[in-house]
């Protein structure tokens, strides 16, 4: 079994809990780094060692404050490997998108990846 | 240096913060921890607030890349250019709107494709926007600096407004690129 992907949040980025045993995948805080790339590459390399052998159900929660333009390529390469992994039939994938009371644009940013995405996505309200 | 002038100006334009120098990552992360403590005690529209932060992030980035593409290809020998840029960041409009400048140098090659990139945001509305940013979310490669033009178009959404912008040419290889918007 993969071991967990923990890291802590900071002012820039967010706090990542990744957990190959329950198959949930939790990305929250503030995602608003100037290269994206170099904080997402270990979040990309968990995900495809965990594909290999995906828990029957992954969940990937995301719970963001803010992102940038570059998190959200970022946001949406994760989508597509979870994505991928369903479409291989090793597991179902959900999708739960949580936004502030209020927060249109980040609501609305959740309906645009279900439109990109082939994944049942969850728009919930906190 | 009369101080007490800027500080009149400042103060008569309603700034909120000015910088001009090098911009760096941690510079960046301080700009963003001042602006979301004054962002908590102004009375504001919480959406509105949001709003704001969001296109100041892109627009402080956009800056942060365009300074770093100049480094990276390290063709100016002039450090002033290598490693100088400024922004303000006030209110207008009886205090009731944002508004965000940016001046950074860049090469004069980039300028025409840069211009055109912007004009053709300018001339979308807010459905054109929202399916120009998915289009380009959902087609282009990842890069390294990120981008691939998506912070522009979220500036342009986000705000609500259209992009000013100013090329003004120092040299024969250098302009100076000015980018302003405000947040309604």
């Amino acid at each position: 079994m993969i071991d967990s992907l923990i890291i802590e949040g900071t002012n820039k980025t967010p706090t990542v809990k990744f957990n190959g045993d329950t198959g949930v995948l939790e990305i929250s805080g503030k995602s608003i780094p100037e290269n994206s790339l170099g904080f997402y590459q270990p979040l990309f390399t968990w995900i495809d060692n965990y594909s290999q052998q995906p828990a029957p159900k992954t969940e990937v929660k995301i719970m963001l404050e803010y992102f940038n333009t570059s998190s959200s390529k970022c946001l949406l390469d994760i989508f597509r490997k979870v994505e991928a992994i369903k479409k291989s039939g090793k597991g179902d994938v959900a999708v739960l998108w949580h936004y502030e009371a209020d927060d249109e644009d980040m609501m609305e940013a959740g309906q645009d990846y279900d439109s990109l995405i082939d994944l049942a996505f969850t728009l919930i309200e906190i | 240096m009369d101080i007490y002038n800027i500080y009149r100006n400042m103060e008569k334009d309603n700034i909120i913060l000015s910088f001009k120098g090098d911009i760096t990552k941690d510079l960046l992360s301080s700009v963003y921890q001042i602006i979301e403590v004054r962002l908590e005690n102004d009375h504001q529209d919480p959406k509105r607030k949001k709003k704001f932060f969001h296109v100041l992030v892109e627009c402080l980035q956009n800056m942060y890349h365009h300074m770093e593409s100049l480094q990276t290809a390290n063709t100016a020998d002039d450090a002033e250019i290598n490693s100088s840029a400024i922004f303000v960041i006030g209110r207008t409009g009886d205090q009731h709107n944002y508004s965000i400048t940016t001046g950074n140098f860049l090469h004069t090659d980039s300028a025409d494709s840069l211009k055109e990139k912007i004009d053709v945001i300018n001339n979308m509305n807010a459905v054109e926007l929202k399916a120009y940013y998915l289009e380009r979310l959902g087609s282009t490669e990842l890069s390294e600096k990120g981008g691939a033009g998506l912070g522009i178009i979220e500036i342009a959404r986000k705000s609500g407004n259209k992009i000013g912008y100013d090329f003004k040419p120092i040299s024969d290889k250098f302009s100076f690129f000015t980018l302003s918007v405000t947040v309604n």
